[in-house]
């Protein structure tokens, strides 16, 4: 019994120790936030020129520069803010991998006059990368105490174009309707009819499928100038060919 | 010492409980297969208990009985504590491809649970080594106990919550302690904790905590959301949620081109993941979107079909045949509470659905309705039965599958009417691997039946989230193809297959960056199939009644590359499942060097030289071997029991009642064969070996003769099969510990020891073998083994 008490009783010290730094609050400067951020819009770039050529917009990577990641996490995990990796928000929610991020806002193809609607607020990240490229972004959430706390936070990072309500998305936002581009990043058995009604001739729309810590692809559905739909399935990662020798 | 025996038996049974009772546990607040894992090493505390009391051996002799009423009191005692603790550990399954910390955690839920299995074992170990001479007897107990758990705690979710549940394990494992011991002590202790136990249930805080990240915990979240049924069986817990402020609108595979809402709906939830809903309906004319779902597609190359329906759950599908005039439905639903759901509870919300004139509903497994039905169809529907981010995440590769194999699409087959239709609808995932598995199943059934070419009979369309494949009996001709072509594309869905389908008609609709649907099933469809499925990177080789793992598409060079391409937004691509048993036997290896190996080195006083050596090898191939079987069998029963739940209740019970008889039987054929001068462990591995080898050949037959009968007679036949294998296995273990107990009875602890450890190994093992080379090879291995340890006891 003395060995089994002596085994839990490492293993418990060697967890704390590898815990430890882990959970100890943030203490990383603005300085070095600014590093962490710019080295991985750095892989962002490198990332999407590999697996998607040509690669990102370069003003889709500056908006990803320019929007503080850290102040969208749970103070805890600032410290991992800048690691290309979804987060754990709380509410049984999470804020995106950054690079999918990236993706899904370069298929919008955001112009600086467009006007945006996003279903799924979350922690407002993926709200805050698109206002610093357009017009307008509309968004809106599901769940009553994250809408509170992002509707805060926003106003407190200065993102005064970007107007977030709580409600139900299915429906759209009818008053601000139509939208240059639709982003849906809460997950949905089907695409919603109203939203793509909602959606301008030559509007895109942007849904990601799969889990919350794994996409699987991302749905983009484009309308053209006769309102005709079309819509293309995109993995994130080049993982072609599919019959490759092992 | 009387007192003992009735003690053991009642800790066997409270430890096999819980352990089934962890299982259901952590699959309702976490995910079945981490339960899974969890579990398994949890058992190491078995392991761990032989090197105690070998370590402490002499000081527990000579207090046997307060040892033992302790240990049990602490087993009752863990069994509640450490749950209460481990819900408290913030550990996120989810994560593991993230964060690292996450298996340190997973470490720490290790550590928790092995404690009260630790206790658990500790009792019977100390029985086995201060009692060796009554080995046989003690055995009989402790394999009867287990028997009557794995019965019971079944039997207990039937009628009570997991957590009350709890309560009276932990209470059965405390009336075990008084029993064993007259020790003054012990009453008070005993008081204490109950009237604690009493307390913490009925403060709730033995209640279950389900991982936020759950679709049920989620939709809790959203405004206006409402718990408004709850039940639970061993089945699963399922849980009705009400939304009037954002209402559920669950409609998988609807086309983006539809205008069609869905209605109001009820969420249902099986363990707060896999969300179905219930559809209101007033019971005239039918929700419109049903008809702009892949699944709808059959109904368009029918007219006025009898339907059965495999999978009933909520009625949805019913709904959707009533809306394309089913003349009749049969529908066949495995869980009696899911069928409640529609057919009674809200009944009246779902417009009566299983009442409709022509709608008969069915509870039982859909393979067990296939091969008792004597009705014939003109279309067989099976629809979505798991959710997307069950599917979406790879993780049900352990879970055998009866539904999707190439006998079981046989069968439904042999339902159909002349030019009827079986349409099988499955999850879209992207790169392709259910869909193309399923073509491949299909394929390989058809030819079976002796079709020369199935690409004429088959047919595939997909939507973005969906993927319907039909297999007709009889050729697909021009009007089916027409039909189907007008009916994807009016509603934007992709043909993926069709006969004579040009490839141009592919990928219009939902473009990839290359047809890769149209290109799989075509090469699958084509000569070079084997060629492909070798190469391709995901495992698609058709499931079959042998290897039924149709959710399994591991292969390890994909893995690494997949890991690699994590941070590139490839994390989907890693299949976990697989994964668990094949780390669970990593981690298995490691424990074991820790909690035995390395101690018995540190006390290599104890170790009796080279005999030891023999007989711990002996003792672990029984370990392995004995869990070879039974596990292989459960496997193999599932099928012919038609209720995962029955085969596990009644192969296990079986196995180890009969086991237990055979224990109880040892000392007498251990005096039999010695009077003849033969060795009584190689007659009982030589009556191993002839049995199993026996039903081997025989089984498959015999299942298919009996598949006809009804329950209680394929239950008692089930248990007949079973009883002599099992008599013949439960002797090797207690005579091997009557030898040691006459020749070196300080080795008694080691040997419980490690047939636990190899118990843990082999549970892992068993399932990476019948994965990658099919039941019946588990068992012939299982038979070496027997062998080998048969072999092993010449010497010592």
């Amino acid at each position: 019994m003395r060995t089994g008490r002596l085994n839990r009783g490492s293993l418990l010290a060697l967890a704390v120790l590898l815990l430890g730094p882990g959970l100890a609050p943030c203490a990383a400067s603005p300085d070095e936030f600014a590093g962490q951020r710019a080295a991985l819009v750095d892989d962002l770039r490198s990332y999407a020129r590999r697996d998607s050529p040509p690669g990102l917009d370069e003003k889709v990577l500056g908006a990803m520069q320019a929007v503080e990641r850290h102040e969208f996490v749970p103070s805890a995990l600032r410290r991992e803010a800048y690691r290309n990796h979804p987060l754990p928000i709380g509410f049984g929610q999470t804020i995106s991998q950054p690079y999918i991020v990236a993706l899904m806002t370069d298929l919008l193809e955001p112009s600086p006059g467009d006007v945006v609607l996003e279903v799924g607020t979350g922690s407002g990240y993926q709200a805050a990368v698109l206002a610093g490229l357009v017009e307008r972004v509309y968004s809106i959430e599901i769940v009553e105490p994250l809408a509170a706390q992002v509707s805060d936070r926003l106003a407190r990072l200065g993102y005064d174009n970007v107007t977030t309500k709580l409600g139900d998305g299915y429906y759209g936002w009818e008053e601000h309707a139509p939208f240059d581009s639709i982003i849906v990043t809460a997950a949905a058995s089907h695409v919603p009819p109203p939203l793509i009604e909602q959606l301008k001739p030559g509007g895109r729309m942007v849904i990601p499928v799969g889990g919350q810590f794994q996409v699987q692809y991302l749905l983009l559905i484009e309308k053209d100038a006769k309102g005709e739909i079309r819509s293309r399935q995109i993995t994130a990662v080049r993982f072609v060919p599919l019959t490759g020798g092992h | 010492m009387r007192r003992i025996l009735p003690a053991v038996l009642m800790v066997s049974t409270a430890a096999i409980a819980y352990e089934i009772l962890l299982m259901r546990m952590l699959s309702i607040t976490q995910w079945h297969h981490f339960a899974w894992m969890v579990i398994s090493l949890a058992l190491l505390g078995y392991g761990a208990s032989g090197t105690a009391i070998a370590l402490a051996g002499r000081r527990l002799e000579q207090r046997f009985d307060r040892a033992f009423a302790t240990s049990a009191l602490l087993f009752s005692v863990a069994m509640v504590g450490c749950w209460m603790l481990a819900q408290k550990v913030p550990f996120n399954a989810l994560e593991v491809v993230w964060d690292a910390r996450q298996l340190l955690w997973l470490g720490a839920l290790y550590l928790l649970f092995m404690v009260p299995f630790f206790f658990a074992a500790l009792c019977i170990g100390m029985a086995f080594a201060f009692h060796g001479a009554l080995a046989g007897r003690i055995y009989f107990f402790d394999l009867l106990g287990a028997g009557l758990g794995a019965l019971l705690v079944i039997a207990l979710l039937f009628v009570m919550p997991a957590p009350a549940a709890l309560v009276l394990l932990s209470a059965t494992a405390m009336a075990a302690a008084l029993m064993a011991s007259r020790w003054p002590s012990l009453r008070p202790a005993a008081g204490a904790w109950a009237l604690l136990l009493v307390f913490l249930h009925m403060s709730g805080l033995t209640g279950l905590e389900i991982s936020e990240f759950k679709g049920l915990s989620r939709s809790l979240q959203t405004m206006g959301s409402r718990v408004v049924q709850e039940s639970s069986s061993p089945l699963g817990q399922l849980t009705v949620v009400e939304n009037h402020e954002v209402p559920f609108r669950h409609a998988p595979g609807l086309s983006i081109a539809t205008r069609h809402v869905p209605p109001e709906q009820l969420a249902v939830f099986r363990d707060g993941d896999g969300m179905s809903a219930i559809t209101r309906w007033d019971g005239t004319g039918a929700p419109a979107w049903l008809g702009d779902t892949t699944s709808a597609l059959p109904y368009h190359l029918l007219e006025s079909p009898s339907v059965l329906v495999l999978g009933a759950g909520t009625g949805a599908d019913v709904l959707q045949a009533l809306l394309h005039d089913a003349s009749t439905v049969d529908a066949v639903e495995l869980d009696p509470a899911m069928a409640a759901l529609a057919g009674r509870r809200f009944a009246e919300y779902a417009g009566h659905v299983f009442d409709q004139p022509g709608v008969r509903l069915h509870i039982g497994e859909a393979r067990g309705f296939a091969a008792r039905s004597s009705g014939r169809y003109d279309l067989v529907q099976i629809g979505l039965l798991d959710s997307f981010a069950v599917s979406g995440s790879g993780v049900q590769a352990l879970n055998e599958n009866y539904l999707y194999t190439r006998e079981a699409i046989r069968d439904y087959l042999g339902l159909l009417n002349p030019g009827g239709i079986l349409s099988i609808t499955r999850w879209l995932r992207i790169p392709p691997r259910d869909s193309l598995k399923l073509v491949n199943t299909a394929a390989e059934a058809l030819r079976y039946a002796g079709v020369p070419d199935p690409a004429n009979r088959m047919a595939m369309i997909r939507g973005w989230s969906t993927a319907t494949l039909l297999v007709k009996n009889g050729a697909l001709d021009g009007a089916d193809v027409d039909s189907l072509t007008e009916f994807a594309r009016s509603r934007s869905f992709d043909a993926v297959h069709y006969p004579a389908m040009p490839p141009d008609h592919a990928n219009r609709y939902y473009r990839l960056e290359q047809p890769w649907f149209h290109d799989g099933v075509r090469s699958l469809l084509g000569p070079d199939r084997d060629e492909f499925i070798d190469r391709y990177k995901f495992n698609i080789e058709a499931a079959s009644d042998e290897r039924p793992y149709f959710f399994n598409f591991f292969r390890w060079p994909v893995f690494f590359e997949a890991m690699a391409l994590r941070e590139r937004g490839g994390a989907s691509l890693v299949e976990w499942g697989y994964l668990v048993p094949a780390a669970t036997l990593a981690q298995a290896a490691l424990a074991g060097f820790l909690l035995i190996l390395l101690p018995l080195s540190l006390a290599g006083r104890n170790w009796p030289g080279g005999t030891g050596l023999r007989a711990g090898a002996y003792f672990f191939l029984l370990g392995l071997a004995f869990l070879f079987v039974e596990i292989a069998f459960i496997q193999k029963f599932t099928l012919f029991l038609s209720h995962p739940l029955y085969a596990v209740a009644v192969v296990l019970a079986g196995f180890l009642v009969f086991a237990g008889i055979g224990a109880g039987v040892s000392p007498w054929l251990a005096a039999r064969a010695a009077a003849s001068g033969w060795s009584a462990v190689r007659v009982a591995v030589a009556g191993i070996v002839a049995i199993a080898v026996a039903y081997i050949v025989l089984l498959p037959k015999l299942f298919s003769i009996g598949m006809a009968l009804g329950d209680a007679a394929r239950i008692g036949l089930s248990l007949l099969l079973i009883a002599p294998l099992a008599l013949f296995m439960g002797m090797p273990f207690p005579l091997g510990l009557q030898r040691l107990a006459d020749s070196t009875p300080r080795f008694i602890p080691w040997a419980w020891g490690i047939n636990g450890f190899a118990s843990v190994i082999s549970a892992a093992l068993a399932t990476l073998l019948a994965i990658e080379f099919g039941f019946s090879a588990v068992v012939l291995l299982a038979l070496l083994l027997y062998a080998g340890a048969a072999w092993l006891t010449a010497d010592w």
